[in-house]
């Protein structure tokens, strides 16, 4: 039992770069983006579902969408609501929410999450905001 | 197809459920029950059992005859233009007789208008698509709605082997990033990633705007298209009062372009 | 056993380091390919499998090699090769790492990779090739190690292992078959689309592998204090004999179906490959070499007193294996893929980014066999001792 010291100095560094992020960020929170809508969004005042759903889940309904209009061919979906929207990221979704950068790319920065949508789905083309 | 039409249930319900309250918490709890969204298509839309194409040959005389439907469709498909042979993508192409149709018909000794005549080749939308049967995530697949062989990029691996399963040279590779190679990008249409398998889509995405395809549009009649499963179709009618020829028909594939010499 | 692989001469370790670069450099080179795509190889529109799966299907006949030494031991109670039964396991593990490896550097979207399980599709020959190759790393893995670990303790390995062991068997067929498969149900592909590939696949793997792990023995012979034994040496040597044979007396078959039925899309890529075609033969050296390899392989393997003299069957085993590998590897995939399908020829030439990268891979098998044969080693020195 000779290693004891070894085998404890091995721990410690161990647990000093596993738990990098936590030390090297502590105290400093990242406040959460705030959103920002463009004019069309806050006039139609409602998405395609209610805020909160495409808040949280809106990679849910992509992901169906995608697959209806791919796989099925459908490509109108009707909302409990009845009303009726294109599925298409770039042409329905964009079209309200034309702002990518502020809408978009400053909360999945914040989540660190890399969606790779925009390597095929056209960007809106930019607007001076 | 089954377990995808399973998924979109099972989606179209977790929506629907977590329409009232904050979603996942409450998913569960049975609120007040809230209409269901619907999926559809557009009344306008075309359909048909098995989309097929006949292109009158004799009405191409020269290259300048098809490059308007090739430029027709790769603009509005944002296919790349890459001179880089190695690199190269194409839906739609022209090509002289005796390779539009070796191992399908004598080449030898045809008229010399024939041999200058421009033939223009895509994906065939066979019937018994060998692609579809080659691809391991089912990211290549023959629609049943409308029989059109679909590429879900969003799927596809790039592992290629469609590519050499089609015995039409259909389909191209994505070997590098395309984007630098679509000089007038059309908004409307995505472009493809590095990577991935594309060809040919028989506009399906037009089709479900009520618009026949690009090339068709633009063919001014040279190019007919319609559902081969409709006696009175005009395809149909073309097929039966002319005589037509389709490629390497031998191997059973069933290729739905046809072709009046 | 691990700890076996990392006790070592500074000869071996340098061995290691040796190989660990060279995966480095290959995996700096894939960095690349994944940045940009896979247009930093040869590859093109018509020729669109090159190297990378040329080499995969060349491994996979290696990792089926192994099982000309398992079957005999295991089915025959052919004795002798008790000692060698472990390195023919490890060898198939060290392959099989490679085809597994070579596969997913030839993929355009390797992170989606898992799709092949999130949507299994039976109808798909690639998706039973990717279930039959990963089953038969696993096989070989717990088989090899757990009879090695019993041999080390000195008692008989557990008996639940035994229909494994069986199993493995007809499974090391199947890998190959199924990897024929991939290429013999293409319609409209003339140079693969015969039944006779999948034999003919077959044939070459019981050539190649056990030419390989010749070599291997007589290595292992110089540079440990394990002798695998020159007897099962040169039962070995008959296999690959016999093999060697049937390879070419298939692909002759191949040769007489294509030019007495004279059908120009069978007969064009034999042409191509061996006498060039409108002009372009790129190949025409390369396969000229093979035949000329495994004429020289059968003559001196056949040949009682070559086979028996060390020095000539090094030269008739190397003569085999790089014959094959010409003739399976790259042979297999520009002969098929030129013509293209609307008979126009586009050669493909390797770059030597792929060529890199390729060389990675083999440095990445040859790593891991050599850990495992390491171990194999140690374990039959010390019990010996």
């Amino acid at each position: 039992m000779n290693d004891k010291k070894w085998i404890i100095t091995g721990l410690v560094v161990f647990l000093i770069i596993v738990l990098f992020p936590f030390w090297y960020n502590r105290g400093k929170a990242v406040p959460p983006p705030e959103i920002k809508l463009t004019d069309k969004a806050k006039a139609a005042k409602e998405c395609v579902l209610s805020k909160e759903y495409m808040k949280a889940e809106h990679m849910q309904i992509l992901d169906l969408w995608r697959e209806v209009v791919v796989r099925e061919g459908q490509r109108i979906y009707t909302n409990p609501k009845g009303k009726s929207f294109v599925m298409s990221l770039s042409n329905t979704c964009l079209d309200c929410h034309s702002n990518k950068a502020d809408f978009c790319d400053k909360c999945h920065n914040y989540a660190s999450v890399r969606p790779y949508c925009w390597d095929c789905h056209i960007e809106p083309p930019k607007e001076k905001s | 197809m089954d377990t995808s039409r399973r998924r979109v249930l099972q989606l179209l319900g977790l929506s629907a459920a977590a329409l009232s309250a904050p979603p996942v918490l409450d998913a569960l709890a049975a609120g007040p029950p809230a209409a269901e969204p619907k999926i559809g298509t557009a009344k306008e839309a075309l359909t048909a059992k098995q989309w097929a194409m006949v292109i009158d040959t004799r009405q191409f005389k020269k290259e300048d005859d098809v490059l308007p439907l090739i430029e027709a469709c790769h603009k509005i498909h944002n296919v790349p233009k890459i001179d880089f042979k190695r690199w190269e993508i194409k839906w739609i192409w022209s090509t002289h007789f005796e390779h539009a149709f070796t191992g399908t018909t004598s080449t030898r000794f045809i008229s010399e208008e024939i041999a200058h005549r421009p033939f223009l080749v895509l994906c065939n939308h066979c019937e018994n698509p060998p692609c579809v049967r080659a691809c391991p995530t089912k990211a290549t697949f023959k629609r049943p709605s409308d029989g059109i062989v679909m590429m879900d990029f969003h799927r596809c691996i790039g592992c290629r082997f469609c590519m050499a399963a089609c015995p039409f040279g259909a389909r191209s590779f994505n070997y590098r990033d395309p984007r630098p190679f679509v000089k007038e990008t059309n908004q409307l249409f995505p472009t493809r990633m590095k990577g991935v398998v594309e060809k040919c889509n028989f506009c399906n995405e037009r089709l479900a705007e009520g618009k026949l395809p690009a090339c068709v549009e633009a063919s001014a009649g040279k190019l007919k298209f319609g559902d081969l499963f409709d006696e009175k179709s005009e395809v149909r009618e073309l097929i039966k009062t002319n005589f037509t020829i389709r490629r390497k028909v031998n191997l059973g594939t069933e290729p739905a372009v046809y072709y009046i010499v | 056993m691990l700890e076996l692989a990392i006790k070592g001469t500074k000869r071996y370790y340098g061995w290691l380091a040796l190989l660990l670069g060279l995966v480095g450099i290959g995996f700096l080179v894939y960095l690349k390919q994944l940045d940009f795509g896979l247009g930093i190889t040869g590859m093109n529109r018509d020729v669109s499998w090159g190297f990378y799966i040329a080499n995969f299907t060349f491994l996979v006949g290696v990792a089926a090699g192994g099982v000309m030494v398992v079957l005999p031991y295991y089915l025959h109670d052919y004795k002798a090769y008790g000692k060698v039964t472990i390195l023919g396991e490890f060898l198939a593990i060290a392959s099989v790492v490679m085809c597994i490896t070579f596969i997913l550097v030839d993929l355009g979207q390797p992170m989606r990779v898992m799709n092949v399980l999130l949507y299994p599709t039976p109808n798909s020959v690639l998706f039973w090739d990717t279930v039959v190759l990963n089953g038969y790393l696993f096989l070989n893995l717990i088989i090899g190690w757990n009879v090695l670990e019993a041999e080390r303790q000195g008692v008989h390995y557990q008996s639940w292992l035994k229909p494994l062991i069986y199993i493995s068997i007809p499974w090391a067929v199947s890998i190959h078959t199924v990897t024929a498969y991939l290429y013999c149900g293409l319609p409209g592909r003339g140079f693969w689309l015969t039944a006779v590939l999948a034999p003919r696949f077959l044939s070459s793997a019981f050539a190649s592998g056990p030419a390989l792990l010749i070599l291997l023995c007589l290595i292992i012979r110089r540079v440990s204090n394990f002798d695998p034994g020159w007897k099962q040496i040169q039962s070995l040597a008959v296999t690959v004999a016999y093999a060697i044979c049937i390879n070419v007396f298939f692909l002759l078959c191949e040769v007489f179906v294509a030019f007495y039925s004279q059908i120009p899309e069978h007969m064009d890529h034999l042409k191509y490959l061996f006498v060039g075609l409108h002009g372009h033969g790129a190949y025409v050296p390369w396969m000229w070499a093979s035949m000329t390899l495994m004429v020289i392989g059968i003559i001196m393997l056949v040949n009682p007193v070559t086979r028996k003299n060390e020095l000539t069957l090094i030269a008739g085993c190397i003569c085999v294996f790089f014959g094959c590998w010409i003739d399976k590897g790259m042979g297999m995939i520009s002969g098929g893929f030129v013509p293209n399908p609307l008979h126009e020829i586009n050669e493909y030439i390797p770059t030597l980014l792929e060529g890199l990268i390729t060389i990675g891979v083999y440095a990445l098998g040859f790593l891991v066999l050599t850990l495992l044969f390491k171990i194999a080693v140690s374990v039959k020195e010390e019990v010996r001792a």
